[in-house]
Parts: structure tokens; sequence; C-alpha cells
């Protein structure tokens, strides 16, 4: 339960902050397209007996980078080469479960997630990589901020776009292998999006949006870690669902602030 | 040994902007053919020309958006592909990419990304970087929005932060991208009022890709006309009285031209 709660918490912290930057970027389908490459990932990797999530991490990665290259290079849009690349990985998946007929129930703790059964060295990945994530916003967070609202301008300024567009796409790829052991490759999306949607319900502005998205996305996970123990539910459901609550309360939230806005205004 | 300033021409003193025999295609379609343009310090200049003609790609491909095919672009008497003196030039795209409502930025935000993307690390704004943004702001008549998100103001207001955005590192030269598209008439005006004075108190090199023909006619110093070739580049009254203008837009404008 310990290895759990850090490890389901660093991943959470990572998901918020990143999410806060694709839905911006209006990327948010990322998370989705790489959930369905890491299940080719996981696939390849109980296939050649390579540690799944070292072969998941090496496959999003490389598609990570692919789509980036695809969409400059082919001029596709990116939800294009999002979906070639989810489709391509969910294929090879395919084919490898069925050659193989023997690795279904392991990879069923894939699809589902099983934050419990969480390893040790894989508590030390998250942990690092929600350090290496905080440690890379803060120190481009006004480049990564430009990027986010106009890449155009921002390249003008100066900025290594592509570079960037790049370091945030691998990050996103690690993330959704790691929020994989968390919530499931079904539902790992639902962390890169939900949090952070419910954080820019509120937020002033984009540090804001950070912290608020991080918030909930903690209290998503340990609420869900706790539902699961005493009540003995699936912790990958009951996360996501509670996030989705959390959304919930924030979006009524904002439209309760936007009409008593409105009252005030039109009083005057 | 010739240096790259003598193959490429002479280039007279105040050419901040030179394009020289630039070529451009998407595909098998040829945008830009052949181009030579010098852009000089003070001008007030209008690209100008028919849809399709490569107004937008020519600007794209000055400020490193678009690759240089063929031909050569120096920037302040540097190639292109070296260059690294972006503060000296500002840009207002036609909208931000996401300037929507659910943005969670402020018009003084928005501003302060321009001064923040120069600075070196530790990056934050001191007390004289806050005063320049607020001065960048008073410029564009922007300052009492300085709270508001961006994307609750006006398409013209947006416009007012992008430019105070390109403005606040004091850049030597302002590129505009159809900057008054879905802007009312009046708001148009008032725009441009705001251009000249840029260009003339701030002495701000302004080049402005535009279908706005009718205005443009009356508050720039030098126009380029494109249509895959550049068929016309001199002043305001060269323009006025050019027949190959008058033939190209045709059809399109209706050109009346106005002293200053």
């Amino acid at each position: 339960m310990q290895r759990a709660l850090i490890s389901g918490l660093a991943v959470a912290v990572t998901c918020a902050i990143l999410g806060v930057f694709l839905i911006l970027r209006k990327d948010a389908m990322i998370g989705h397209g790489l959930a369905h490459v890491t299940f080719g990932g996981v696939a390849l990797g109980l296939f050649v007996q390579v540690t799944p999530i070292l072969a998941a991490m090496g496959v999003s990665v490389l598609a990570a980078l692919g789509i980036l290259k695809l969409k400059e290079k082919a001029g596709l849009y990116e939800d294009t080469a999002l979906g070639i690349f989810s489709s391509v990985g969910m294929a090879v998946g395919i084919i490898l479960v069925s050659l193989a007929g023997s690795f279904n129930v392991n990879l069923l703790s894939f699809l589902f997630g099983n934050i419990l059964a969480i390893e040790t060295f894989e508590v030390w990945i998250s942990v690092g990589l929600t350090v290496a994530v905080l440690l890379i916003v803060s120190l481009f967070y006004h480049e990564l901020f430009y990027l986010t609202f106009d890449p155009e301008s921002a390249a003008t300024a100066g900025i290594k776009v592509k570079r960037l567009e790049g370091v945030l796409a691998v990050l996103s790829a690690i993330t959704v292998v790691l929020g994989m052991k968390v919530v499931g490759i079904l539902l790992v999306a639902a962390l890169l999006v939900i949090p952070s949607a419910a954080g820019l319900m509120l937020a002033g502005n984009f540090r804001q949006a950070m912290v608020i998205s991080a918030v909930v996305a903690i209290l998503s996970v340990f609420l869900g870690l706790l539902s699961a123990f005493y009540w003995d539910l699936p912790a990958s459901g009951s996360i996501v669902i509670l996030s989705f609550l959390f959304f919930l309360v924030l979006f009524a939230v904002r439209v309760v602030k936007r009409r008593v806005k409105l009252t005030s205004e039109e009083a005057r | 040994m010739k240096t790259l300033r003598e193959v490429l021409g002479v280039i007279t003193d105040g050419v901040q902007v030179a394009v020289k025999k630039v070529d451009f295609s998407y595909g098998a379609t040829h945008v830009l053919i052949d181009i030579d343009l010098a852009i000089t310090q003070g001008d007030f200049l209008a690209i100008i020309g028919p849809n399709g003609s490569g107004k937008s790609t020519l600007l794209k491909i000055i400020l490193g958006l678009l690759p240089v095919q063929q031909g050569n672009v120096i920037l302040f008497g540097q190639e292109l592909a070296r260059f690294s003196q972006w503060s000296k030039i500002g840009y207002v795209p036609q909208k931000a990419a996401h300037s929507g409502a659910f943005f969670p930025a402020s018009a003084a935000e928005v501003v302060s990304m321009g001064l923040l993307s120069t600075k070196k690390f530790p990056k934050f704004l001191g007390r004289q970087d806050k005063e320049s943004v607020e001065s960048a702001l008073e410029r564009v008549n922007m300052e009492a929005f300085k709270t508001r998100r961006i994307g609750e103001l006006s398409g013209g207001q947006q416009q007012r932060v992008f430019i105070a955005r390109a403005i606040v590192n004091e850049p030597e030269i302002l590129f505009l991208d159809e900057p008054t598209a879905g802007v009312d008439a009046e708001t148009q005006q008032r725009f441009y009022d705001m251009l000249d004075m840029l260009n003339k108190d701030h002495n701000i090199t302004i080049v402005m890709v535009t279908h706005d023909v009718g205005v443009v006619t009356k508050h720039v110093n030098k126009v380029a006309c494109l249509n895959q070739r550049l068929v016309f580049h001199g002043t305001h009254d060269e323009f006025c009285s050019s027949a190959v203008v008058q033939d190209i837009l045709k059809g399109e404008h209706h050109l009346v031209c106005h002293r200053h």
C-alpha cells in the first residue's frame, strides 16, 4: 500500500502538470493514443521476455517522437498522426497476444491497472519522473507557457519550439507508461485530462491551473486508494471516478462564480 | 574571399531585411518566384496582393517559420539560419493559437511572455520589467484591461495586446499578418492610427501583410505588391500611379489613394 501511495501520488502530480499543457495545446488525446501504443509495447515486452514496463517505455517514447516527425514530414494534423500510431500499436499488441496465446492474465493487469502490485523500481521511476517534470517545467516555464499559447510567435521570439515540443512528447510518453501501472492502459488518458480540466475550471492564471490540477489529482489518487482498501473497489476505476466528481464540483463552482459576477455587474 | 554581404549584392545602410532571389513551393505549386525585397529602417511597408499571391508565405519565410527553399534572407546583416537577435523583431500573428476564453492568462501575462522570452535564467519580472509591461499596454491603450483574461477581450483588443507583447522588447521592426482581419471599421481606424504612432514617434519599422488596400493607401509609406512574383515595390505615391498595380488588383479591390 505504501509503494502504491508514493507511486500513485507521484504519477498524479506529473499527469496533472503535463495535462495542463496538453489540454491547452489541444493535445489532450495524446494520452489516449499513446496508451494504445503502450499496449503494443507491453505485449512486445511479454513476448520477448523483457520487463514489460521498460519495453512499453521505449516503444511509447519512439512513438511520441514518431508522431511529431510524421506530422512535420507528411504535413498531417496531429490527431491523424496519433490515430495512425495508436492503431498500429494496438494492432501489433493484438498480433503478439494471439501469437503467444499465454500471457493474457499478465496483460489484463496492464489493461486495467494494478497499482497495489507496483514494484519498488517502478516507484523509483515514478518519483524520478515527477522530479524531472517539476524541474523541466520550472526551468522552462516561460518558454512552455509561450509555446502553449502561441507557438508561431514563440518561434519568432527565439524559443526552440521543436525541441520543447519533443521534450513534452517524451515526458507525456513516459508518464503514460507509469500511469498505466496506476489506472491501466484503458484509463490512463483520464489521469492526463480530467484533473487538469478540473484545474482549468477555476484557475486565474497558468500557475494556479497547475497547482489546482495537482491537488485534484493527489486527492483523487489518495481517496481512490482508500476506497480500494476499505471497500475492495478497483483502485483504477475509483481514482478516475473521483477525479471526475472533482471536475463536476469545480465546474459547478465556476458556473456559480460566473452567475454571481454577471449579477453584480448588472446591478452596477 | 568575398563576404556574405558582397555575395548577396550591395546592402545599403539602414536595410534591416534583405530578401534575395527567394523561391518557395508547396509541393508542385510555386507560391513565390524570384523575390527580391529590401526593407529599410523607418519603412511602414504594406505587403499586398490577390488571394494566394504568397504574402503570408513571404512573411513566414522572413521570420523563419517556413524554410528558405531557395535564395537568401538576411536579417540585420546576418543570414536567417544564424540570426539570434530575435528581440529586435516583433511579430503579431493574425490570431494567437489559443486565445480562447479557456486559456488562463491575463493581458499582462501575455505581454510578459514577450519580455521573459528574451531573458536569461533565472527568468522573473523585476520592477523595471513590470513597468515595461505596463508601458507597452499603455502605448496600445490597453492598460485598463491588464488583469482581464485574454479570451474575454474582443478581437480588436486582443490584437492590441499582441502588439503590446511584440513591442515590449522595444523591437526595431514589427511584422503583422493581416492584423485587422475580423475587426470592425472603427477599431481598424484606431488600430492603423496606433501603427502610425509607433512608426513615426517610436521609429519602429512596420511590415504588414494585408488585404485592406483602401486603408493602407492612407497610412503606409511603402508598398510591395505580390502575385507570386514581386510585381511592385515602391513608395506610396508610385503605388498610386502604377498601372501594373491597378491591373493586378482589378476586380479584387477598388483603389482610392489619399494624400498623407
